[in-house]
Formats: structure tokens, C-alpha cells, sequence
């Protein structure tokens, strides 16, 4: 296994210089994520208007791959619609776990594809996972509120 | 400065490595194992212990009157005497079998704390301590209505010991306490604090489970009341720990599972409980275990603790004297008087990242909070890396674990 297909260019740039950084104001959901065994933490703070993503900003501290994940996926979500996201969800779990399983919405060329390398690092998946899950309970919390 | 002449090591560590089939299994060729202090390796006398009891004499203990059962209760309670002299215990029947240390800790918090303590009373534990020494004694306080209180540690890493005075009250009731920490790799001076304790009548709990297989340790010189520790940090099967009490202390402890051989005589309605030890020993017990500890004490025995303790401190003083010299690594815990537990952390990279980054190169090291939340929360960390050294570790490797942290800090280098 080499060690540069886990720690991509694109990675590693996320990381350094992180999209979405913040607190959104106003927020419609606020939720945090952890990961108990390593301590990492990540909050998210999303606007919704009309099942759409208006904004997305996350703080945190962590590994590469969990900020870097916490960045890539801020950055795509953002004017998606909510059940859009859940797809691209399941899609990029798939991805990271190895699972054998199509991503129409993951294009090879496109920045979430940078985490595929994640597929050989099993302990790692948790940290590739820790925005997304988190933003999947917010969402959730919020239909939930919303009674669908 | 990487070694030039060789050092002199007290103990063959070349022979010791030959024991340990892990090492010569084709995929782990050039493994070097630095997390002893999660799990330590085992050695063949142990697996071969255990896989004789296995193939030869399997059999419950203490029930049958044929040879198969009389071998495997000889053997158990063998173990539990080579166990009571390890650690210059009174009698072996102060000697109980648990599922582990935390088990061990759970046994006197729900045995002891639960039937003693009161509303008001106070629990002392220190700052450094490993969840399993903790997280009892938050339920303990909780469910009895007495107050946990904390020695703090200072900047080197060190308890302020000197707070002790005012820490100890009329209140105090239990004490507990670890030998040496898992983080910080500082040797608790739990003489001097089982002896403050004892003025005010309070009870000493110690945590031995990262001190036991690298020290001489004798819990009567102590005096310690309690002392626990887990038989795969210490060469032995997992599945098996050690709670030592002082007899009249777990005299007065209750049991805390109920139900086969723990019994002495028994009723429609109520039971009386047999003697110890085996009034904490409800159930079938994890013979095989056990009798590998035996064997890994007998191990332990024939290299010797003190000689242990010196290789451990060779190692140490190296690895901290070459890390002194980088300046983008911290070392966490104090320069002397530790054990061989080396927390660091490598400027802008991430413990995580620095664990994937060891493994790609063959090394085996930890990352994470090291259940030892206090600490990180002290530190200001959310993780650290940590690297720990024991018997079949040798002075290559650590310049290997040196000479990986500057490849890590070269491999992460333009993004931080």
C-alpha cells in the first residue's frame, strides 16, 4: 500500500487550507460529530431554504483526513438539496469502506474521489467518515422536526 | 546523535526476542513493536501453556475427583501463588482472578465503595489516571453521594505531591491512584502517598497495570490496600486480571457476581458465601489464562524485574536524549524517573497521521487519547502519539523510531 494514495495532493491541501471554516450565522442546524476513541471533534453549521443547502461551515480539530473531509464535503453540499446529499452519502461510505457499489454522483475527477485511497486504511474510514455522519444526524434531526 | 559504539545492554534481548513467535511470523518481518503498553507480545512459554492445558488437561476446577480436573485446579491455583509471591503478597488467597484490571477496579468500587462509603465522604484519584482508575470511582461517588477529588499533575508531569496535605481530609475514605501513567510514563511515588493516606485511615487503591511487568513490585512494602493489574501487559493472556486486597478488606468486601463455586452453603431463599478467594470467583473462571500467567510470570522471573527496569531505562534515556535533539517534537511527562512510555507529538502533523505515517514504515505505535482523557484535556491535546518500549525491543529499534519521525516530519513537510 502506498502511502500517497491515502494522503493525496488534494488531501493534503484541504488540510492545509481548509474551505469552510466557521460558524454559519443563523443556523437552522447545529450538530456535533466526535470520534470517542481518537477524540477528534467537528461542529457543523448548515442554512436550509427550501430543502436546499444555503450554507455550510464546520470547525473542528483532528487528522488530515478528517479535516480534509470535513472541507471536500462542505464544499459539495453546498446548493444540494438535502436528498441529493443523503445519495452522495451513501455513496462516498461506500467509497471509503471499499464496498463494492456504483457512485453515479462521485465523478473521478472530482475532489471526494481524492478519498478513495481511505478504502486501504481501515482505522482511517472513521476519520474520512466524522463530517459526513455528523451531517447526516443534523439532517435527520431536522426532518425529524419537520415531521417527514 | 545516533549511537557510535554499542551501548551495553543488561539483558540478551536478541535471545528474548526468539521466544516471541510474532516476531518471526513471514508478515511481520521488520515489525518493530512499540505498544507495549497497550498489549505486550506473547511468548511461546505462554501460548504453549495455554495450548497444553487446551490439548492435555482441559477440565473445570475445584468440582471433579478425577486426574484431568485435579491437574487443572493444581494448575490455576499454582498460578495464584507464583501470582501472590510476584508481588510479595501476605497469602494467596489475597490473590483474585478478574476479567482484567478494570474489571479488578469495578470489583472494589461496587464490593467496597458501594457498602462503605457515605454522603460526604471523599474519593481521591489524581488527574493522570487511565479511565478504568476513574470512571468506577465517578459511579462510586455518584451512586454513594461522595465527592471525588483530584491530585493535579504539574508541567514536568509530575503529581504535586506536596498538595497531598491539603487533598487528604478527615473525609477521605479511598485513594486511588496509579503506579505509573500510561501516558505521561511518570512512576508514581505511591509509597508516599499510601503513607499520607494511612495517617487520616483512608484506603489505597494502586494501578499497577503499567508498572507490574517492568518494576520489582511488593505490595506489602507498600502497604498498599488494593492493587490491580492485567495479564496481557505483562507477557500473560488476555482475559485476565489481578485484584489483590489485603485480607481483611476483602473480608469485608461483598461479592459482586453471584451464582456457582462463589457459594458456601445454600438455600431455597438465601446463600452464604464461600471463603476467600473464591468468593469473588463466581462461574467458570478463564483457567487457561491464568495458567498462562503463571508462565509468563516465570518468564518475567527468569530475566529478572530489576534488570527489566534497567533495559526499559537504557532504552528511555536514549530515545529521550535523541529527541531532545529535534526540535519540532515535544515529549510529553518528565525527563527522569519514568517508565518507558514516551508520549510526543510532532509539530503540525497530527498523531493520527503520524501513526498511519509509522505504519507505512513498519512501526507500530499509538495515537489517540490513550483512555486517559485528564490528561489530554491537561496537556491541551486532543491525541498524542505515543511509543513504548519493553524486553524485545533493542536499541536499533529506536534509532528506527528516531529516524521515522524525521521521515514523517520530511513526508508532511510542505503542508505544514
Amino acid at each position: 500500500m502506498d502511502l500517497d494514495d491515502l494522503y493525496q495532493e488534494i488531501i493534503l491541501e484541504h488540510y492545509k487550507q481548509p474551505k469552510n471554516q466557521g460558524v454559519v450565522p443563523k443556523a437552522d442546524i447545529e450538530v456535533n460529530g466526535r470520534n470517542p476513541f481518537c477524540g477528534d471533534e467537528i461542529t457543523l453549521t448548515l442554512k436550509i431554504v427550501d430543502g436546499v443547502v444555503e450554507d455550510v461551515k464546520f470547525n473542528g480539530s483532528g487528522c488530515a483526513i478528517s479535516q480534509a473531509s470535513a472541507s471536500v464535503m462542505t464544499d459539495h453540499i453546498k446548493g444540494k438539496k438535502v436528498n441529493e446529499i443523503k445519495e452522495l452519502f451513501q455513496e462516498f461510505a461506500h467509497m471509503v469502506r471499499g464496498e463494492e457499489h456504483e457512485h453515479p454522483h462521485i465523478d473521478d475527477m472530482d475532489e471526494l474521489s481524492a478519498f478513495q485511497g481511505v478504502s486501504g486504511y481501515p482505522t482511517r474510514v472513521k476519520c474520512a467518515m466524522l463530517a459526513w455522519n455528523a451531517m447526516k444526524e443534523g439532517l435527520e434531526r431536522e426532518l425529524e422536526k419537520h415531521g417527514e | 546523535m545516533a549511537l557510535t559504539e554499542p551501548m551495553r545492554d543488561v539483558i540478551d534481548v536478541a535471545d528474548i526476542r526468539s521466544h516471541f513467535p510474532i516476531f518471526n511470523y513471514p508478515e511481520n518481518r521488520g515489525l518493530v513493536y512499540l505498544d507495549s503498553a497497550a498489549t505486550t507480545q506473547r511468548p511461546k512459554e505462554v501460548l504453549d501453556a495455554v495450548r497444553k492445558f487446551n490439548e492435555e488437561y482441559n477440565s473445570n476446577t475445584h468440582r471433579s475427583a478425577y486426574k484431568l480436573a485435579e491437574k487443572a485446579t493444581a494448575g490455576y491455583e499454582c498460578a495464584r501463588l507464583q501470582i501472590a509471591q510476584f508481588i510479595g503478597a501476605k497469602n494467596a488467597h489475597e490473590i483474585i482472578f478478574t476479567q482484567g484490571a478494570t474489571e479488578a477496579a469495578n470489583f472494589v468500587a461496587y464490593g467496597w465503595a458501594h457498602k462503605f462509603l457515605k454522603p460526604g465522604d471523599e474519593i481521591l484519584v489524581s488527574e493522570m489516571e487511565h479511565h478504568s482508575n476513574l470512571v468506577p470511582w465517578q459511579m462510586a461517588a455518584k451512586r454513594t453521594g461522595a465527592k471525588l477529588k483530584f491530585i493535579p499533575f504539574d508541567a514536568g508531569g509530575d503529581l504535586e505531591y506536596e498538595k497531598l496535605d491539603d487533598l487528604l481530609t478527615t473525609r477521605t475514605r479511598l485513594v486511588a491512584v496509579t503506579h505509573a501513567s500510561n501516558v505521561l510514563g511518570t512512576r508514581v511515588d505511591v509509597q508516599r502517598i499510601i503513607t499520607a493516606a494511612h495517617e487520616i485511615g483512608a484506603v489505597v487503591l494502586v494501578d499497577g497495570a503499567q508498572h507490574v511487568a517492568h518494576s520489582p513490585v511488593n505490595v506489602q512494602e507498600l502497604d498498599a490496600d488494593f492493587y490491580i493489574f492485567s495479564g496481557h501487559k505483562m507477557l500473560g493472556p488476555m482475559g485476565i486480571g489481578i485484584l489483590y486486597g489485603k485480607e481483611k478488606l476483602l473480608d469485608a468486601m461483598d461479592p459482586i457476581l453471584f451464582g456457582g463455586s462463589m457459594i458456601d452453603e445454600v438455600h431455597y431463599t438465601e446463600s452464604t458465601w464461600a471463603d476467600l478467594p473464591w468468593k469473588f470467583e463466581a462461574g467458570t473462571q478463564n483457567i487457561p489464562a491464568v495458567i498462562g500467567l503463571g508462565a509468563a510470570i516465570d518468564l518475567l522471573q527468569k530475566i529478572g524485574l530489576d534488570k527489566i527496569q534497567q533495559h526499559d531505562a537504557l532504552l528511555t534515556d536514549y530515545v529521550l536524549s535523541r529527541l531532545q535533539e529535534l526540535d519540532f517534537v515535544t515529549v510529553f511527562g518528565p525527563r527522569q524517573n519514568r517508565n518507558a512510555v514516551i508520549s510526543f507529538a510532532i509539530d503540525g502533523i497530527h498523531a493520527h497521521d503520524v501513526a498511519t505515517f509509522f505504519d507505512s514504515k513498519n512501526v507500530a505505535i499509538r495515537s489517540g487519547h490513550h483512555c486517559a482523557k485528564l490528561v489530554m484535556k491537561k496537556l491541551n491535546m486532543a491525541s498524542t502519539a505515543r511509543a513504548s518500549f519493553y524486553i524485545y525491543n533493542n536499541l536499533e529499534e529506536a534509532d528506527k523510531f528516531i529516524d521515522t519521525i524525521e521521515k514523517a516530519k520530511g513526508y508532511f513537510a510542505k503542508w505544514i
